[in-house]
């Protein structure tokens, strides 16, 4: 009886057990490497700033990737070219969104017309050098080669050819997503965002097709620091977009070849951030750091309308060399939750002029014989050291900001005396003055811009916006450069 | 008396004949040198040699695929060439509108360069002889810690289309020898003997040497990347597959 009752007690108490295994089996977690694959699709590429259609709840499949290795040249900044080196002819590379347990079956191909060969590392891969070995491809010819995702998040790919450090610095970096199983949590509005340092043999603003420098990239001397491979890509026209009450998630990646990013959008929080791109999601987040070859998946939402700045907070590189884009939230205010003047076009660009601010000693130059440049090329070079320096204050269409910058659009200040004009370029002012009847009080700096520079700016502007068209010659600047 | 003039006469006539069927050779006087990459290191003796003054031309390829019509586009054997080759040719012997007679000719494989050179009772030069020729500038024989020269060398990486370029149009060198720079890459007889994978990290290891932890770049430096790319591009090459930026010259004992 006594054994019985034992053995009752032994066969429940093991059936509890076993019970138990059960339910553990049930939430235990299926290893990556054991998901079945079923079907096969191409997959759908997209360039920057976007991002293919959310993986969703499908199944593990085997996923077609053709990516083309493109050498071109493109354009850096305004009248700046640079000869690009790219994965699927975009600065960063096509956007690769897959799911956990894929079958990525990824063929590179080489363009004929290039010069080098190339290949790629995906840190989304685990094997020995993330695919570089299988990849190294010629010009003109193809590679395939073939991984399982094991890993969800958010990966960088890059060239590992040597030299590496010049063929990332080039542009050849991209991002590849693996989602987890189920898909992201669904939002409103996706972007792909990437930031690369490039380093260029002329300084910042010098125009023409400008060399990689190899020494400033040693040196991590960066002349651009950008989103998505050019200066303004994400500004103006080019800028990003949500409506008001959106969720908008940012994937967010760092090419290098050597800075950090301290990934800011000026005006909002990061509502989570899957840090580094990887499975820890951190609430309300400020700033948040992406190291060169890593990610960030960022997501909030837009509650307010008005121009949202996104920056490299590590702040000279936002406004001197590049590294600041928009997003464009259209909608209704809500003055419960912001309750200030609107106002466009207080974060812009600054551009790479050195600024100081005015004194009283001019310098006194040796005379060096100029030619003067025809009208044309002077409007043409002019326009490009206004979007550079002076359209951050003065706005696109001369039109200044009200109480804050005095407009040179039909500015009876401007027009009254020229050398007085010139003067405040060269030399900065400070003081009341008053413009078309309204009165301003602010300090304009010191412009480090050479003779030439000036000319072309301040010709450029006396002959648009309904100005009195006065060419500015080099001879004129010099004479109010020497008089001080 | 009247004779020897004579014959004197014919054999000027003959021989300058000879010189105009024949594309122009330079004598390279040997030497001993150090490879930037290579076997451990090693010094390299170069015998005396002559080389082609320019890369082989279209108009070259051309004769030489009409007097041996197995290495026409169509008739060409898929073992010796890959689907590329001479693919911007309008037909097996016409040339398109586009192209230029004295441009160099590309898009072909290893095996037509080397029976090219055989036909001219040639061969395809040694990477070391190459890369012997090729150290030099415009007035030294080894020019390679120059900053000048090795920016030269880097700068046309970033020049697109430079194989539609006539021969002749970069610089003559030291020995007298055109474009061993800045038009298109060229075959070597041995160009897989230096085993670069284009995994870069793993090449690294393989050759500590080759990239000093200078805080700076300096000659020696940008002279490894220059260099570097020339054994990349042929680490990355197999005997059969041609390139449009790839084409060759030939040398002779």
């Amino acid at each position: 009886m006594n054994i019985l009752k034992t053995l009752g007690i032994i066969i429940t108490s093991l059936l509890l057990i076993s019970c138990n295994k059960n339910e553990k089996n049930e939430i235990a977690i299926v290893d990556p490497a054991e998901i079945y694959i079923k079907g096969t699709i191409d997959a759908e590429l997209t360039s920057p700033p976007f991002v293919p259609a959310p993986v969703g709840n499908r199944v593990a499949k085997k996923l077609l990737v053709n990516m083309e290795i493109i050498e071109k040249e493109g354009t850096m900044s305004d009248g700046v070219t640079y000869v690009y080196w790219t994965f699927g002819g975009s600065v960063p590379g096509s956007f690769i969104r897959t799911r956990i347990g894929d079958v990525v079956e990824f063929t590179l191909s080489n363009h004929p017309d290039n010069k080098l060969p190339h290949n790629i590392d995906l840190h989304a891969v685990t094997g020995p050098g993330g695919g570089a070995e299988s990849s190294f491809v010629a010009p003109g010819q193809q590679k395939t080669f073939s991984f399982k995702t094991l890993n969800p998040g958010l990966y960088v790919y890059h060239c590992a050819t040597a030299p590496v450090g010049m063929h990332i610095a080039n542009g050849m970096y991209g991002l590849i997503l693996v989602e987890p199983e189920g898909g992201l949590p669904p939002v409103d509005k996706e972007y792909y965002i990437m930031q690369g340092d490039f380093y260029t043999k002329g300084a910042n603003g010098e125009r023409g097709l400008q060399a990689f420098d190899m020494n400033k990239a040693i040196k991590e001397d960066a002349d651009y620091v950008v989103f998505n491979g050019k200066v303004g890509a994400l500004t103006g026209d080019n800028a990003i977009t949500a409506n008001v009450g959106e969720t908008v998630r940012l994937f967010v990646g760092n090419g290098g070849p050597n800075l950090t990013s301290s990934f800011h959008v000026i005006g909002e929080i990061f509502d989570n951030v899957h840090i580094e791109g990887g499975s820890t999601i951190s609430k309300n987040i400020q700033t948040t750091s992406i190291p060169a070859g890593g990610a960030a998946i960022v997501d909030f939402k837009v509650d307010v309308p008005g121009t949202f700045i996104l920056v490299d907070h590590a702040i000279f590189r936002a406004f001197n060399k590049g590294a600041l884009g928009m997003l464009k939230v259209s909608g209704k205010e809500n003055k419960t939750l912001y309750s200030g003047v609107k106002q466009e076009g207080i974060y812009h660009p600054e551009g790479s002029t050195i600024q100081t601010m005015p004194d009283e000693n001019g310098k006194k130059t040796a005379e060096v014989k100029v030619v003067e440049k025809s009208l044309t090329q002077k409007m043409k070079d002019g326009k490009q050291v206004y979007m550079n320096t002076c359209f951050a204050c003065h706005q696109s269409e001369g039109q200044g900001i009200e109480g804050a910058f005095p407009p040179l659009a039909k500015s009876d200040y401007l027009n009254a005396d020229v050398k007085r004009s010139i003067g405040i370029v060269l030399n900065g002012k400070t003081g009341e003055i008053t413009v078309n009847g309204k009165k301003y009080n602010s300090v304009m700096t010191k412009q480090t811009l050479t003779e030439v520079e000036v000319a072309d700016v301040m010709t450029y502007i006396y002959n648009s916006w309904g100005n009195n068209k006065t060419n500015v010659t080099v001879d004129l600047v010099k004479q109010v450069k020497n008089k001080n | 008396m009247k004779t020897i003039v004579r014959l004197a006469v014919t054999m000027l006539f003959l021989n300058s004949i000879i010189a105009n069927c024949q594309p122009k050779m330079v004598k390279i006087k040997g030497g001993t040198y150090i490879p930037l990459y290579g076997t451990n290191n090693q010094k390299v003796t170069i015998d005396n040699f002559y080389i082609d003054v320019y890369p082989v031309t279209n108009q070259e390829f051309l004769e030489f695929v009409k007097k041996h019509p197995e290495w026409k586009r169509s008739k060409a054997l898929k073992l010796f060439v890959d689907d590329n080759y001479l693919n911007d040719w309008k037909s097996d012997t016409i040339l398109n509108t586009n192209q230029n007679l004295q441009s160099p000719i590309t898009s072909i494989s290893w095996f037509a360069a080397k029976n090219y050179c055989e036909a001219q009772n040639k061969r395809l030069p040694t990477v070391d002889e190459w890369e012997y020729v090729a150290m030099s500038n415009e007035n030294m024989p080894d020019a390679r810690t120059l900053k000048n020269y090795n920016e030269f060398i880097l700068s046309w990486y970033e020049k697109p289309k430079t194989n539609i370029q006539t021969i002749g149009s970069t610089f003559q060198n030291y020995w007298k020898v055109y474009d061993m720079h800045g038009l298109v890459w060229e075959w070597t007889s041995d160009f897989n003997a230096v085993l670069i994978s284009g995994e870069s990290r793993k090449d690294v290891d393989k050759d500590n040497d080759l990239f000093c932890g200078s805080a700076a770049v300096n000659a020696t430096d940008l002279m490894n990347y220059a260099a570097f790319m020339r054994y990349a591009i042929r680490g990355s090459l197999k005997a059969k597959y041609t390139m449009k930026n790839l084409g060759f010259r030939c040398v002779k004992d």
